[in-house]
């Protein structure tokens, strides 16, 4: 899938990226995306997302692994029974502890494909700079040819230092 | 003793652009020092593969096994290495949960030892089981033997608690180096480039991207504290569900798990130490980094002495003449040497931390990291080896002198570890960029008029 076209702007500072966040959500722009170098809490609230899916892989895959851990345990028990004192052949507790380290293994991987999953779903196809990475904050804004002069003004005012056009 | 303080050299705040800058200056070409130091270790650890060869060749009669001691120095090293993983988990997740800043930076050196040390655990229940080739016995799957493994055994316990831990260790480690990695691919040529472009797996740090990520972070370690305290608790199992009078106590689990971190933190520091002198990270990794991990080290040091008084307490309060004469055995039977020298590096050195001048002091820090290691080894020697060194029946009491191949294995393992991690710090970070970023103030506009 192609890039699409649109403008480019790179920030020196965090607030005026906030602003500009503020100003496009203000003027109904839609669909843009912001890179940087790591986790910032107020980038993260100004875009205000809602909460991400990634936690009900968490819980899915830790129950499943918990349901697996018990059913294995118990089944492989009856299967082959191993009698000692004439004890019950399905002692739970010590298969807690089978259960617990699966409910931790499936949860974990779970989450990582959850994460795989829910970023390639909300894959942002949009141009890239490396200095995004390093100390600045980039923000793509798709938008038509004619609407490019309005949003670099938004954008400058904000406070962006550099906004490059990017073509399709 | 040496007490004195160490300034750090760059004291100014880094920005951004230092931090990714210092951060990959630490990934250049190695040098002479670093290839002899690798060569070194890679000796070394031929050294061990030699011994395990002559051992599988052999047999394990060549170990020093002596009825009724049937559990020797591989055991000891296994419950050593698996120890010394925790604190790395304690450092990136147990503080990542109680937001805890200054772990930032030190975080990443702990993760990878926590991954490498967990790999070089779980070579030893193996290498002890003699006939390695039938350890995917362990695992349960469907067989001509129409059999299944013994859930109620704490050897298949260990199965399932070593290799979830090291598959979530892993995950953790690797999850929370793609953005650094990327952060590197935007900046290296050559092979590197190639190398971080497949590693980085197309991060590029969109809004999206750091949306799933911290979230999915988060819940690795939520995930990654409880099973950190289960891994050693079930380890500790082995012995506590047995009935060797020394082993079979309650307070194991915890017991356990205070030692681990100890010994963890213990290995921290000894890695680190080196490790921001040769990398010049000095600005990253600071005396106050050093004063919280001896702070970590005083905690759980205070909590092993306690253990070791509670012990013997029990042994006496119980009334006990097996549990009474193991512990006798031990201070004053045919390992006092051992006893002592885990009484003396665990339980008193560590008091020495209560000092200020001490915690800031890092050759001192340095010096009685490697005591603690030192003693944390054979606080495992003795409580296995000495315990079962004299059960009940006198007639059966033994003594165990580890054989040269033992010896070998145990200093490959050194090396096994060693050579993973010299091998990672010069090609992946071994500083967090985007943690360390994230706990400094991005500019702002206000602040640039």
């Amino acid at each position: 899938m192609a890039t699409p076209g649109g403008l480019l702007a790179a920030f020196r500072h965090l607030d005026a990226a906030t602003d500009a966040i503020d100003n496009l959500k203000k003027q109904g722009y839609e669909g843009f995306t912001v890179y940087s170098p790591a986790p910032i809490p107020q980038l993260a609230n100004a875009i205000d997302h809602p909460n991400s899916p990634v936690r009900l892989w968490t819980l899915f895959g830790g129950l499943t692994g918990l349901a697996t851990g018990f059913a294995m345990t118990m089944w492989m028990s009856y299967d082959y029974p191993v009698v000692v004192g004439g004890r019950p052949l399905g002692s739970v507790l010590p298969y807690v502890v089978i259960m617990f380290e699966l409910t931790i293994l499936f949860g974990a991987l779970s989450t990582l494909a959850g994460l795989a999953f829910h970023a390639w779903r909300t894959n942002q196809r949009a141009p890239y700079d490396g200095r995004f990475s390093d100390d600045q904050i980039g923000i793509f804004i798709p938008c038509p040819v004619e609407r490019r002069p309005a949003v670099e003004a938004l954008l400058q005012e904000a406070g962006a230092t550099e906004v490059k056009v990017e073509t399709a | 003793m040496a007490t004195t303080v160490e300034p750090d050299r760059q004291t100014a705040t880094p920005t951004y652009a230092d931090v990714t800058r210092d951060v990959a200056a630490t990934l250049g070409n190695p040098s002479r020092g670093y290839f002899l130091l690798l060569g070194f270790i890679v000796t070394v650890l031929a050294i061990g593969v030699f011994s395990l060869l002559w051992q599988i060749r052999y047999g394990l009669g060549v170990a020093g096994y002596t009825p009724p001691i049937m559990w020797g120095v591989y055991i000891t090293t296994f419950v050593f290495w698996v120890g010394i993983a925790h604190s790395g988990t304690l450092i990136s997740a147990i503080l990542f949960l109680f937001r805890s800043a200054w772990r930032t930076a030190v975080y990443r050196t702990a993760e990878a030892m926590t991954v490498f040390a967990v790999l070089t655990a779980g070579l030893f229940p193996l290498i002890h089981v003699g006939r390695l080739w039938y350890a995917y016995w362990l695992i349960p799957y469907p067989n001509q033997r129409q059999l299944w493994v013994n859930f109620k055994s704490p050897l298949v316990w260990d199965l399932f608690a070593i290799s979830t831990y090291l598959t979530v260790s892993t995950c953790f480690l690797i999850v929370g180096m793609v953005p650094d990695i990327a952060s590197l691919r935007d900046r290296a040529t050559g092979w590197r480039r190639k190398l971080y472009t497949i590693t980085s797996l197309s991060w590029r740090g969109t809004d999206q991207q750091w949306r799933h990520y911290t979230r999915a972070y988060l819940y690795l370690a939520a995930l990654a504290t409880p099973l950190v305290l289960s891994v050693h608790s079930v380890v500790s199992w082995d012995f506590a569900m047995g009935i060797v009078p020394g082993w079979h106590a309650t307070i194991f689990a915890p017991y356990f798990v205070a030692g681990a971190i100890y010994s963890g933190v213990a290995m921290v520091v000894t890695l680190l130490v080196p490790l921001r002198r040769v990398f010049k990270v000095e600005r990253y990794i600071t005396v106050d980094h050093f004063e919280n991990l001896a702070k970590l080290l005083l905690l759980t040091g205070m909590i092993v002495a306690y253990s070791y008084g509670i012990e013997y307490f029990m042994a006496w309060y119980s009334g006990n003449p097996f549990e009474q004469q193991s512990f006798w055995n031990r201070a004053f039977g045919d390992y006092w040497w051992a006893t002592w020298t885990m009484l003396i590096c665990n339980g008193m050195l560590p008091w020495l931390l209560w000092f200020r001048k001490i915690r800031r002091s890092i050759p001192a820090l340095f010096v009685l990291s490697l005591f603690v290691n030192l003693g944390m080894w054979f606080e495992r020697y003795v409580i296995i080896v000495v315990s079962l060194s004299h059960e009940f029946e006198p007639y059966a009491f033994g003594h165990y002198t580890p054989s040269w191949v033992e010896w070998g294995i145990l200093a490959g393992s050194f090396a096994w570890f060693f050579m993973w991690f010299l091998l990672f710090a010069k090609n992946f970070p071994m500083v967090s960029i985007a943690e360390v970023k994230e706990i400094l103030p991005f500019p702002r506009k206000k602040e640039a008029h």
